[in-house]
Formats: C-alpha cells, sequence, structure tokens
C-alpha cells in the first residue's frame, strides 16, 4: 500500500463514520478496525503491515478532520511498552484480546517490576508466583508505578522459581488490576505529590492464560519491555535553549536586580552544556538515521540529569527570596508530571529524580564503561547462584 | 546567509573527510612520532620543517584558498579534520596560524598578492593579535586601527614557551618593510579570528580524543591488586565521564565547522558554544590522563605530557572558555550584570 492509498483509506474511514456525529469511542474502534491505529501493527490487530514512518500520514489527516484522538498521554504506558511485548510475545488469543481496548484508551495500563529491594538491580526481585491448578497466586510488593491508581491491566514480572539463578528463574504476566487481592497506595514523593503508586500484592489471581512468553524466560520478556521504553525515551529534535534553560534564561532576562557575575558563570555555563547536549543529541539521531549505532545514549542521559540539577539548583539561588515560595505540599495524584507550571522549587527537588529514575547515573556510568568503552565488568557473585541462596 | 540549525547540517564524516583524516594521520605518524617532539623541548627541532613539507606535498596550506589562487578549495570541515589530527598528535605546525587564520583574513580581504605563496606552503603567515604564535613567520598581518599592514623582515626572537609544539617569539619590527593591505580590515580579521577559534575546537577535540583513548588502553593493561586496573569502579566512572564530555565536545566542533564551512549566521553562536566547552573538556582530558596513568603520567617519556601542556596552551590561544562565554552572552541575549548592581 502506498501513501495514496493510504490516504484513501482514511478518506473511507472518515466518510463512514464522521468524526462530529460519530461517537468517540466509536471512532476509535472504527479507526483500529481499519487498520488505522498503528499502521506498522499487523492486519487485524490494529495495523497494515506498513513502515512505521507512514503513521504521521494517518495522524495528519484524521488531525485535520478533527477526529477524536485517544489520549496518548494518558495510555503511554500501554502505547509504548505494553503493546509491543504483546506484539512480539503474546498468543494470537492474547493479542486480539488486549491489544484492541489498550490502543482505545477503554483499558489503561501499569507496569510493575521495580520493587522496594530491587530497583537497579531488577532481576534481584522477589515477589512470588505459585501455580495453582492453572492459576498463579501472586504475592509481593511493587513500587514507582505510574499510572497504577487508574489503570486496569497491569505488565508484572514475578520470580516463579526461587531454586534458579536470578535471572532464570522470573516470568511474565498480564495482572487484571481489579482483582481483590491488588491494592495500590500513592507514593508520596520529595515533592509532595504522588506521581508514583506502590502496589501490595496479596493472593492475586492470575490466569496461566494471562503468562506472556514461557515460565521462567520472564527476564528474555521484560528486556523486549525495557528496550521499548529506551526508544520511547529517544524523542525528538530539541530547539535551542529548551528544558530547565528556558525558565532560567527567561527569569534572566526579566529580572536584571537578580544578576550577580557568580550566577552569571552558572547560567552561560548550563546554556552552554544544555546547546552541546542538544547538538550531540541531533548527531545520534542522524548516526541511526545512517544506520550507525550510536553508543551515546546512556551517557546522554548522564548529561542531562546532571544539567537539569544544576539549572533546577541555579534557578532556585537565582531567585534569592523569592526561590524560598513553594506552590502547595498538598498530596495530588498527576497521571503527568508538569515541570513547568510550577514554582522553581519544584523543579529543584524534582530533578533530584533524573539521576536515579530509568538507570541510576551511578549505574549508567557502568554500563558506558563496559558496553562502550570496554573495560572490565562488576565482579558478579549473584549470577548463578540459585536465587534462594543468595545473602539478602 | 540562513539560520541554521544542528538538524540542518550533517555532524557525522563523509568520504572526503575520511580519506583526508587517513592521510594526515599518516603523515603524523611518520614524521611527528612522539619521541621526538620530546626532543623540541630540548632545543632540537628536527620535527617542524619535514612534517611542514610533507604536509605542503598533501596541498594542506591552500585547503581553504580557491583553485584558482593555487588552493584546494575545500571547506572548514575539511580543515576541521587537519586540526583534530594536528591536535590528537600535538603535532607542531603553522597550520592554524598561517593556513587557517592568516589565510581567512587574507582571502576575506580579496588579496591575490600574498595568497598564492601561502596556498603553495612557500611562505607562512602569522595575523599578529594576541599571543604571538606560530612564529617565525615570513609574512606578519599587522593590524593599526582599522586598517592591516603585511610586514615582511622582522627579527625573532625565540621564547622557551610552556607548549613548545607552539613556539612562542618576541618580534622586533624595527627595519621591518611593510606594506598596506587593507584600509578596513576589521571585519575581516573578526572573521579570521572566529573561523580560527572554531576550528581550534576541533584540534581540542582531537588532544582530548587522544587523551581519552590512550587512557583506556592503559587501563585495560595495567595490573594492580591481582586486577585489570579498568575493573576498578572509581576509575570506571571517570572514564565515562570522561567519554561523555569527548563525545559531546566532538558534536559541538563539528556544528561549529559546518557552521563556518557555509558561512552560515548561526557560526558566531555555534563557534563560542565549541570554543569555551572544548576548550575544558581538552584540559580535562589531558588532566584526566596523566593522573589516571599514575607515575607513568609524570614521566618525560609518556606523551601526556605533551598533550596537557598542548591542551592548556591552546586553552589561551584566541580566547579563554570564560571571553567565549562573555561574548556568547552578548549572542543569545543574557547579559552580564552591569557593575555597581
Amino acid at each position: 500500500m502506498d501513501e495514496a492509498q493510504l490516504k484513501e483509506r482514511v478518506g473511507q474511514l472518515l466518510e463512514e463514520h464522521p468524526p462530529e456525529t460519530t461517537d468517540r469511542l466509536d471512532f476509535l474502534h472504527a479507526r483500529f478496525d481499519a487498520g488505522l491505529a498503528w499502521v506498522h501493527f499487523p492486519e487485524g490487530l490494529g495495523g497494515l503491515g506498513l513502515p512505521r514512518g507512514m503513521q504521521p500520514v494517518v495522524e495528519r489527516a484524521l488531525y485535520q478532520a478533527g477526529a477524536p484522538d485517544n489520549d496518548p498521554r494518558k495510555i503511554g504506558i500501554g502505547l509504548g511498552m505494553a503493546a509491543p511485548t504483546i506484539l512480539a510475545f503474546g498468543t494470537e488469543d492474547q493479542k486480539r484480546r488486549y491489544l484492541r481496548p489498550l490502543w482505545c484508551g477503554e483499558e489503561v495500563w501499569c507496569q510493575l517490576f521495580s520493587e522496594p529491594g530491587a530497583g537497579s538491580d531488577l532481576a534481584g526481585l522477589s515477589s512470588r508466583a505459585v501455580l495453582d491448578g492453572d492459576t498463579w497466586i501472586v504475592n509481593g510488593q511493587k513500587v514507582w508505578t505510574s499510572s497504577a491508581h487508574i489503570a486496569d491491566r497491569a505488565i508484572l514480572i514475578v520470580r516463579t522459581d526461587p531454586d534458579q539463578p536470578k535471572h532464570a528463574g522470573l516470568s511474565y504476566f498480564v495482572l487484571d488490576m481489579h482483582d481483590p487481592g491488588v491494592e495500590v497506595r500513592p507514593l508520596r514523593q520529595i515533592t509532595g505529590e504522588a506521581e508514583f503508586n506502590e502496589v501490595f500484592l496479596t493472593d492475586a489471581r492470575i490466569p496461566d492464560s494471562d503468562r506472556l512468553g514461557e515460565v521462567g524466560e520472564g527476564w528474555k520478556v521484560a528486556n523486549a519491555t525495557l528496550s521499548n521504553e529506551r526508544v520511547a525515551i529517544g524523542g525528538g529534535a530539541f530547539p535551542r535553549e529548551f528544558g530547565m534553560v528556558m525558565n532560567v534564561a527567561k527569569t534572566w532576562r526579566e529580572r536584571p536586580e537578580l544578576r550577580t557575575p557568580e550566577t552569571h558563570e552558572r547560567l552561560l555555563r548550563g546554556w552552554i552544556d544544555t546547546e552541546v547536549a542538544r547538538i550531540t543529541a541531533t548527531r545520534l539521531r542522524q548516526k541511526m538515521a545512517a544506520g550507525v549505532p550510536g553508543p551515546e545514549g546512556s551517557a546522554m542521559k548522564l548529561s542531562f540529569a546532571r544539567i537539569n540539577q544544576q539549572l533546577s539548583a541555579l534557578e532556585v539561588d537565582l531567585l534569592g527570596d523569592d526561590g524560598l515560595r513553594y506552590d502547595s505540599w498538598e498530596m495530588k495524584r498527576p497521571t503527568r508530571v508538569d515541570f513547568f507550571g510550577k514554582d522553581a522549587g519544584y523543579r529543584y527537588l524534582r530533578a533530584k529524580g533524573n539521576s536515579i529514575e530509568g538507570g541510576t547515573s551511578e549505574v549508567l556510568r557502568n554500563v558506558v564503561a563496559e558496553r562502550v568503552l570496554g573495560l572490565p565488568t562488576e565482579h558478579r557473585v549473584d549470577k548463578d547462584i540459585p536465587w534462594k541462596d543468595l545473602p539478602r | 546567509m540562513t539560520m541554521t540549525s544542528p538538524a540542518d547540517v550533517s555532524l557525522l564524516p563523509d568520504d572526503v573527510e575520511t580519506d583526508l583524516r587517513a592521510s594526515v594521520r599518516k603523515v603524523l605518524d611518520k614524521h611527528a612520532p612522539t619521541d621526538r617532539l620530546n626532543a623540541i623541548y630540548d632545543g632540537a627541532d628536527e620535527v617542524t620543517a619535514p612534517l611542514w613539507s610533507a604536509f605542503v606535498e598533501l596541498g594542506l596550506p591552500g585547503l581553504l584558498v580557491p583553485e584558482s589562487l593555487g588552493g584546494a578549495g575545500a571547506s572548514a570541515v575539511e580543515a576541521a579534520a587537519v586540526l583534530e589530527e594536528l591536535g590528537r598528535a600535538a603535532a607542531p605546525s603553522p597550520y592554524l596560524t598561517s593556513s587557517v587564520v592568516a589565510t581567512t583574513v587574507l582571502l576575506a580581504l580579496g588579496d591575490t598578492e600574498i595568497l598564492p605563496a601561502l596556498a603553495s606552503g612557500e611562505q607562512t603567515a602569522a595575523l599578529l593579535v594576541g599571543a604571538p604564535v606560530g612564529l617565525p613567520a615570513d609574512v606578519l598581518l599587522l593590524p593599526e586601527g582599522d586598517a592591516l599592514y603585511a610586514v615582511r623582515g622582522a627579527t625573532f626572537r625565540p621564547v622557551s614557551s610552556l607548549d613548545m609544539t607552539r613556539p612562542l617569539a618576541d618580534v622586533d619590527l624595527e627595519g621591518a618593510e611593510r606594506t598596506l593591505v587593507s584600509a578596513d580590515a576589521t571585519a575581516a580579521i573578526d572573521r579570521a579570528l572566529l573561523t580560527g577559534a572554531g576550528l581550534l575546537a576541533a584540534e581540542q577535540v582531537g588532544v582530548a580524543r587522544w587523551a581519552l583513548e590512550t587512557t583506556i588502553g592503559y587501563l585495560k593493561e595495567r595490573r594492580q591488586f591481582g586486577r585489570v586496573v579498568g575493573g576498578f569502579q572509581a576509575l570506571k566512572h571517570r572514564l565515562a565521564d570522561l567519554y561523555a564530555e569527548v563525545e559531546q565536545a566532538d558534536a559541538a566542533a563539528r556544528y561549529a565547522a559546518a557552521t563556518l564551512a557555509t558561512d552560515d549566521a548561526d557560526a558566531p553562536i555555534a563557534v563560542a558554544v565549541a570554543a569555551a566547552f572544548c576548550s575544558e573538556v581538552a584540559v580535562h582530558a589531558a588532566e584526566e590522563a596523566i593522573q589516571l596513568h599514575g607515575g607513568l603520567g609524570m614521566t618525560w617519556e609518556h606523551p601526556a605530557h605533551l598533550h596537557l601542556k598542548r591542551a592548556k596552551a591552546d586553552a589561551l590561544l584566541l580566547g579563554s572558555a570564560e571571553a567565549h562565554r562573555a561574548a556568547l552572552a552578548v549572542l543569545v541575549d543574557l547579559p552580564a550584570p552591569t557593575s555597581g548592581d
């Protein structure tokens, strides 16, 4: 199918289901069934088996026609992480059951990977699932779960065989978040709000037909999910003076009375670091487009975390007495983070997470040193020992 | 002239650049090995002249000069590749001062008298602004007010410098012959200093890359406490950070060279960014190389000291990092505090 035929198909959808007179969900169902949800997915699963690069043709045409969208921000975890994993590892039945309500936003997904005792060392997790007939009984605790309080389903990784070394004893499931064994509690953070949740699993039940991949192969499936996460973080082109530096530069220009030589030096360094990171990100995209694998991804995350922390600290310092104001300590549960609509203090506190979330800077430095620079790997004592025998 | 962004130019090397880089590296390996560079410090320079002859054979002095004046008509992107290799080797050469800075002034002024001799490499020239480096030179370009004079027959007294691969000299113009090149040379000089600073960033990337790669190589070989030293996390983390710095310096220098090559309106900002950033990365990388080589890094026979001296001298040449940040502040409307505030 070429671009003209694809446009024709979009036109047909709009003709049969005029956005102005069609119910939002009916339209999304029809769009999915026409293969126009994600054109690179297979036919029958919301796609047409086309190159991913043709999706913007559909998006543009539907946007111009005023068609409803599926609120992609709200269902980001489902779209970015659950869907590609289901497509790669799910059975035909699972694909048919999960993908349509996922894409249409009828079912919101969350991701139950991290645990209080297993952050950077994700494979060390201790939540357990035990098979009882054809149902798995799950017990344990998960943490740092975005959207858990609005989610209908979760992708879940748990230990199913403690006699195996830690990577080998894991399995991957789809969990119904409405199961009575699932309890979601807000996890209040340094900023006062709760972007994330803790999820307690107490005899939660999962039918074996909701397992993704083989028993004991959960690590492989989880890695597929995580690599999709990294692609999603990759993002588009940045304008000059983007992100944290934008706020500080604006304040600098508007409030000359705040300027000092020391903050000027910090501002200029931060401006330059941001611009250089932007150019490096552009070069990384050019490398990927040219098919040259760019190893800078982890290094970029290290840099962005440092830049965000330095600039958000500068913003508070620059504001002086005004830097002491804080929006509100009231606990809210946002479904997405709003950095720039808040006071400088919020950004200062939230940026502390940038060197922790998605891989701590310390772990990323190891990754860069070992995988990019080829330095010897860390000594690992836990690789071949059964998980149950590991010291904890 | 348009306002470019990094997305509009290629930040990846093409075949021409890759071939050029390989030729330059081959010449440097042959004529400027580090054991011979040490001799420069003891007063026995057997490197600079044969190296320049090899550069002349490759046509490098005329890289930026149009073919009509005997040059190659290449762009700042190719000159940046040459400079990166010069930095990697810490090689002594009048390339930056004569073939880039002085050549750019004369090109901007439409000179046809001096340029052919520079393009062929028969003569070298130096613009007398800031620290007088690249000396002795056959032709000195001397600014006075808005005018620029060409001076021949000056007397040079060599100075012992921190970086002997960048020779310094005191200049005596008494009795030298001077001719007017242009009565209105300010814009041409600004352009040449911009080009020089932008391409010096590429040289600094070369210094930094050498330091990073050499240190990684050493830490993979060196054993202490029964292990390869590069396996210690304290060292791995420093190298990971340094790698990130060098990759970013490389991208910044490439963008600066690309904007200079197309005479883009964004060049002043791109150059200020690259110059401020790369200069600090080169010094940091060379300092890390000394520290992470341990005692070996402090010895005369290990080339790390050559690169540290080059990095430090480069950081003072054509504007310090602080001076480039101050220039940037004006360009992007982030003004310094007014004195008396």
